[in-house]
């Protein structure tokens, strides 16, 4: 068992967790992923390493409400246990030679590129990193990014802090300004990968992307979270999650990613009084 | 006198119309008295061909022998003593072409069920005793286990009795491997696996889930940082092999191994109580021949698919299945399409799989493997419409261990090499069996090349 030591509502939709588990902490890299399960009926999923901590023995999760799992996990606190915790699974994020990197977040993956942006930041290396939100009230994390790299730009949908449109908008900006970075990491939804790939393609710079894909076992072993990346039929568990996003086939992800959609909307109402404790 | 029957006693069996609808085990097993009958057709020949024919070398007519004479306990005690899970065996071995196969009484007639006799004397006892397990004293050295499927449990459990401190650790949450992901419940059914498993465990061995070697640790940190002295790799087959054609990657497009761990082991038949779903179209096409396909064909149609085609690009005579399987799914309604390839499929507009294009094959001259060579008939592609496509053409062994092994000499395949008596590998302290050598084969040569490892193991170890 798992217990979670820290949680932290970092806004109504994403949660913070920190769940100890040492043998994982002891060997986390940025980029790698856990899978989790809840409890004994629970579906595997997997989840993004937010941070580790080597010595208190810690992963750090940063979640997101979307579907069952997730509502359902937002639902523990703190000394409540996960059943299973299982990593570090994925290929670790590959850093050699990057001096100047723009890392983009967008949804949940300001979050994940957290990581990224801390340890290149840590490399040496100089970072902008943009991250987006759908208003002022959802910002999070924003000191911790703020540490993390040379430049932060914060993005908001509604423009309600001042700074209004995607953050591909803003990568945009900078690229018509001329900042020339030697790699692009863009983390988030596909729609918005896809957006960065395209815009970096032109210029032909060089682009990470972190392909979040359906999976069951996470280890190699089922094939649900393939991939097409340059023609040939990828594993994002084991393969990736880190992909060259001018090679991904994002249309097909894009397609993959909605499998179980019907599924996913039936198991939310099924658990409905779960959820709400019965107050629906 | 030897019962001179010329036939096998017949198992009960769920009526096909019901048990195609529910996951219930499909064998019910004999009575008593069905095997002891059973159990008296043995001629107990002085040369005993049926012992040599069984990769655990199971002491068959002596078991035989106490069970005509309805001393089931005692009998089950002989199978123990050389086969650590003799329910499964009994279940899922493939009789007929090992200790059946050398039956003397097969060359007239049908040989002894000697499967069917012993899953009989392993439910007897797990239903009638409380196995007293003996725990080994502790000889004060620890050897790691990767893998809790047939090959680790099995050396596992041979090390446990010759005093070792034995850990496995297995990268599910739930042990078993193929016992639990692969194999569905309506052959083999999963409280049996624990049971089978919580007495391997009661010997001392220690099972550890969740831990993916390779990953979570690496083999050489067991060796060189927890004190490990050895350690067996039966990591099996894990990764699936696809056909490349076009249209794989389509939604509704599973490798059977997907579509079985979502059923099996993540229990998505009874989606929505528990959370894992599957897809299954009213016509599912299972590509491949093998038990996996005819499970995954199976396991459709009790999820309640309309008409599940196995397509299958050699003939009948060529099905790797065992043939008690093909029957069964032949009766539960499965349509064999046979001498069929698929060459691409098709999808909607959302990508999800519309249909299947398939070409007509013919049989050609024998290849390497010695069975005839399928050859495309040009000009022969038709349209099957299915919702659903499961690939079963095979796994080949994941290759996690392997790359984060150096020394571990494998196959170009990705199979680990190992040495077929004792399973040693390339690296000293390092031993190897199970799918995780030969590529994807049955339960029981898993379980012999864990017991010949344990052996070499315990060899290596009191001579180091």
């Amino acid at each position: 068992m798992f217990p979670i030591v820290k949680k932290r509502v970092l806004n109504p939709t994403v949660t913070y967790m920190e769940i100890l588990a040492p043998h994982i902490a002891k060997k986390a890299l940025p980029g790698q992923f856990i899978m989790l399960r809840i409890n004994e009926d629970g579906e595997r999923i997997p989840l993004t390493i937010a941070g580790y901590d080597r010595e208190a023995g810690t992963i750090t999760i940063i979640f997101q409400k979307v579907g069952y799992t997730t509502y359902a996990l937002d639902l523990m606190n703190e000394g409540d246990e996960l059943l299973d915790f299982v990593g570090p699974l994925g290929i670790a994020s590959e850093f050699d030679g990057m001096k100047k990197v723009c890392v983009v977040g967008g949804g949940l993956g300001v979050a994940i590129a957290y990581p990224q942006a801390k340890a290149l930041h840590d490399l040496g290396a100089e970072v902008d990193f943009i991250v987006g939100f759908k208003n002022k009230e959802l910002i999070i994390l924003e000191e911790e990014f703020n540490n993390a790299c040379t430049n932060l730009v914060v993005m908001t949908d509604d423009g309600s802090n001042g700074n209004k449109g995607f953050v591909t908008a803003a990568l945009e900006k900078k690229l018509a300004e001329g900042v020339e970075y030697d790699t692009v990491i863009a983390i988030g939804p596909l729609m918005m990968m896809k957006a960065v790939a395209d815009m970096t393609r032109e210029k032909k710079i060089h682009t990470i992307v972190s392909m979040n894909s359906v999976m069951v076992d996470g280890t190699g072993m089922c094939g649900c979270c393939r991939l097409t990346v340059d023609g040939k039929t990828k594993f994002a568990c084991v393969d990736g999650p880190d992909f060259d996003g001018h090679l991904v086939d994002f249309e097909e992800a894009m397609a993959r990613s909605r499998m179980y959609s019907t599924e996913e909307a039936e198991s939310m109402k099924k658990h409905e009084c779960r959820l709400t404790g019965g107050a629906k | 006198m030897a019962n001179m029957r010329l036939d096998k006693n017949k198992i009960p069996e769920q009526d096909p119309q019901v048990r195609a609808g529910n996951f219930k085990e499909v064998a019910l097993g004999y009575t008593a008295e069905m095997a002891m009958d059973e159990a008296q057709r043995c001629l107990n020949c002085k040369n005993q061909p049926c012992v040599a024919g069984c990769p655990v070398n199971v002491r068959i007519p002596e078991f035989l022998s106490l069970v005509a004479e309805g001393k089931f306990l005692e009998a089950a005690a002989v199978v123990k003593s050389t086969n650590s899970l003799p329910a499964i065996c009994g279940r899922v071995c493939p009789q007929e072409t090992q200790c059946e196969a050398l039956c003397v009484r097969g060359k007239k007639g049908e040989p002894v069920g000697i499967g069917r006799v012993e899953r009989f004397v392993a439910d007897y006892q797990m239903e009638h005793s409380v196995e007293k397990v003996e725990v080994a004293p502790s000889n004060g050295h620890k050897v790691a286990v990767i893998g809790s499927g047939p090959a680790g449990l099995t050396c596992a459990g041979d090390l446990a009795k010759l005093g070792y401190q034995v850990t496995i650790f297995e990268a599910l949450h739930t042990p078993g491997g193929v016992l639990v992901y692969g194999i569905p419940e309506f052959r083999l059914p999963k409280a049996l696996v624990r049971r089978e498993i919580a007495t391997v465990e009661a010997l001392g061995v220690k099972l550890i889930p969740n831990m993916v070697i390779g990953k979570s640790t690496t083999l050489d940190e067991l060796l060189q940082e927890e004190g490990f002295e050895a350690v067996f790799v039966g990591s099996g087959a894990g990764l699936p092999n696809f056909q490349k054609i076009p249209g794989e990657n389509l939604l509704g497009v599973y490798s059977a191994n997907e579509f079985l761990t979502r059923i099996n082991l993540m229990k998505a038949y009874d989606f929505p109580q528990h959370d894992t779903p599957v897809k299954v179209g009213k016509t599912v096409a299972v590509v491949g021949g093998g038990n996996v396909a005819m499970d995954a064909a199976r396991c459709a149609k009790r999820m309640g698919a309309e008409h599940v085609y196995i397509v299958y690009r050699r003939s009948d005579a060529e099905l790797p299945a065992r043939a008690e399987e093909v029957h069964h799914a032949k009766e539960e309604g499965i349509i064999f399409r046979l001498l069929t390839n698929p060459t691409q499929i098709f999808g909607d507009e959302e990508g999800r799989v519309k249909s299947m294009e398939v070409i007509e094959m013919e049989l050609g001259e024998p290849d390497a493997s010695g069975r005839r060579r399928p050859i495309a008939k040009k000009g022969s592609e038709y349209i099957i419409d299915v919702q659903t496509v499961v690939i079963a053409i095979g796994n080949s062994p994941n290759p996690l261990i392997k790359s984060t092994t150096p020394g571990l000499e494998c196959q170009s395949w990705g199979g680990i090499i190992a040495d077929e008596e004792t399973g040693k590998t390339s690296r000293e302290g390092v031993y190897a069996g199970g799918d995780a050598v030969t590529g994807a084969a049955t339960v029981i040569l898993a379980m012999g090349a864990g017991k010949k490892a344990a052996a070499a193991i315990d060899d290596y170890i009191k001579n180091k």
